[in-house]
């Protein structure tokens, strides 16, 4: 049972043919006998599924989604013991859909990382090879998937951190169009980039999550959900789809070659199946990474203040207040984390504001105009999701601007709010390489039927990671 | 160009402690950093109005009539130290 797809336990489920309780204490085994540090916490028995398509399919979520009662950390020190006293929005229609909370996945601390090795509670361990990353800064939900640890995965992505870690471990991920998930109780990093998405096996699953997680929400007023239901895809064919391939980004240059001959064989692929492949341009896909590292570390300086030692969490002894917050912030943050909040404090202050943050925002007038362009020419742009397969751990901590040249491929598209999946589309070394596909506004139903037709023909085995990870 | 001064003001902004060799060495990744961010001034930006969001949609605006909100000794419950109903903290006055 533990080999089905999400979407083909709901099924078994339905059908009476599988016993939900049996299911749950399956994948509870292996989460809890987990050596890849993938969980922060397991829950000890099945939750009562409610009564819905998703009925006793186990899910498991990103620690910094708050669920009531349940530890909720963010990966950071500062949240030590927090319980949160209501339960986030996408978490909770999910669990009216049917899901079952397993548990709660590592993460970068405040999803501040592009190899989930700024956690509080240790680095995740890649199941394909356990002495790499798994990515990040969800890199536990795709490690917990990758690993059949979990049927599926909650994570987020602000910069790349649903579909890096999706590509460095073999499986898919879904990156929607902001707005069309509530982000009430996410705790936040960058709220006009965070946005939260699926970690699935295939792309059916991915698509079926989604569905339930899409949605307008009254306690986030930039949660206008999705104009269409989410279809399960079926294409078989992308005859006449206009595939375009940006010279600035996936040209060669700065990407590993067998990350690109990887790449190279979808795109044979997608002609194959009738699709014509063509170049657009995006002439400042380039400068998107220095415009995301003042936008996100700039909205991060302001959503972090929350944490003063005083509400929540934990705090550090002093005698005085002032103290007390410093003393706090020190103890409770990590060093990455502390960097942000400097960069973005920095960025937003008096005499740099204009070099630094109007810039940057001028920058993504120029991303969100390109993309604007290039889907007049073309239905997707697609490229490699991450420039290299996963690295080694401990290889990139010490050259925090090395860590950030991770997400070159992966934040053009965060800047401009449009959704974006990786699928895995072959291995370069052993390690598996993920294929970005990305599109206009609210258009996941188109997204995700290129990416199963792609699927279909790219027949990739992830079999191999859910080998031993777990009990 | 960021030097350990600025380092400290900014930390100072943003209620951070840095030890002496935090200090030293955040200045020195925050410079390398941001010599690579500043790039983005060389762009051409002439007329180019800043977007601080992306949803195309105007904000969806609620009823404006009270709701209950979190009870207060929820409210409270995960608070390192409260005092009469409300969060205690140490005194504003040093030592």
């Amino acid at each position: 049972m533990l080999d089905l797809t999400a979407a083909g336990a709901a099924r078994a489920i339905a059908a009476g043919e599988l016993d939900p309780t049996e299911l749950f204490e399956a994948y509870r085994a292996r989460a809890a006998a987990d050596e890849l540090n993938a969980f922060t916490w397991v829950a000890d028995a099945a939750p009562e599924p409610a009564d819905g398509p998703l009925r006793g399919v186990p899910l498991a979520v990103k620690d910094l989604f708050c669920t009531e009662g349940v530890p909720s950390q963010s990966g950071s020190r500062i949240l030590e013991g927090y319980l949160p006293p209501y339960t986030a929005t996408a978490v909770r229609r999910l669990e009216e859909a049917g899901a079952t909370l397993l548990g709660k996945t590592n993460q970068d601390e405040f999803a501040m990382g592009s190899s989930n090795e700024n956690s509080a509670f240790g680095p995740v361990l890649n199941p394909w090879d356990r002495t790499r990353v798994p990515g990040g800064s969800s890199g536990g939900s795709a490690a917990a998937v990758a690993a059949g640890l979990a049927p599926w995965a909650l994570g987020t992505d602000t910069g790349g951190s649903i579909r890096q870690p999706a590509a460095l471990c073999g499986i898919v991920g879904l990156k929607p169009t902001y707005g069309s998930v509530s982000r009430y109780g996410m705790i936040a990093f960058a709220s006009s980039l965070d946005q939260a998405g699926p970690f699935t096996r295939d792309v059916t699953d991915a698509a079926l999550l989604y569905r339930h997680m899409a949605g307008a929400d009254p306690q986030d007023a930039t949660a206008v959900g999705h104009p269409d239901t989410i279809a399960l895809p079926s294409a078989q064919r992308l005859d006449g789809v206009r595939l375009g391939v940006p010279e600035e980004l996936a040209g060669g240059e700065g990407l590993e070659p067998g990350v690109l001959a990887a790449f190279e064989a979808a795109l044979q692929h997608a002609r194959d199946l009738g699709a014509v492949i063509e170049q657009v341009s995006l002439p400042t896909a380039p400068k998107a990474l220095s415009a995301y590292y003042v936008l996100a570390p700039a909205e991060c300086s302001s959503n972090l203040s929350r944490f003063d030692g005083v509400r929540y969490g934990m705090r550090a002894d002093a005698d005085d207040l002032d103290s007390m917050y410093t003393e706090t912030r020190h103890d409770g943050f990590g060093p990455e984390v502390r960097r942000r909040i400097l960069i973005g404090t920095y960025a937003l202050s008096s005499g740099y504001y204009d070099a630094y943050y109007a810039t940057a925002q001028r920058v993504r007038t120029l991303i969100v105009r390109e993309f604007e362009q290039a889907f007049t020419q073309v239905d997707a742009i697609v490229t490699p999701t991450s420039p290299t397969i996963a690295f080694e751990l401990g290889s990139k901590t010490a050259d925090p601007l090395a860590m950030y040249l991770n997400d070159v491929l992966t934040v053009p598209m965060s800047l401009a709010g449009i959704p974006a999946i990786s699928i895995p589309c072959g291995l370069s070394e052993g390690m598996p390489v993920g294929l970005q596909i990305a599109g206009p506004a609210f258009s996941e139903n188109r997204l995700l039927d290129t990416a199963y037709a792609l699927e279909q023909v790219l027949e990739f085995d992830g079999s191999p990671a859910r080998v031993g990870a777990g009990a | 160009m960021i030097d350990r001064n600025d380092v400290l003001h900014v930390a100072r902004l943003a209620r951070l402690k840095l030890s002496d060799d935090e200090a030293d060495r955040m200045t020195g990744e925050l410079s390398k950093i941001l010599d690579h961010i500043v790039t983005i001034s060389e762009l051409d930006l002439e007329g180019v109005p800043p977007t601080a969001h992306v949803v195309g949609a105007p904000d969806a605006l609620r009823a404006d009539v009270p709701r209950p909100s979190l009870p207060r000794e929820v409210a409270l419950a995960q608070a390192p130290a409260v005092s009469g109903g409300g969060f205690l903290v140490p005194s504003p006055q040093a030592g």
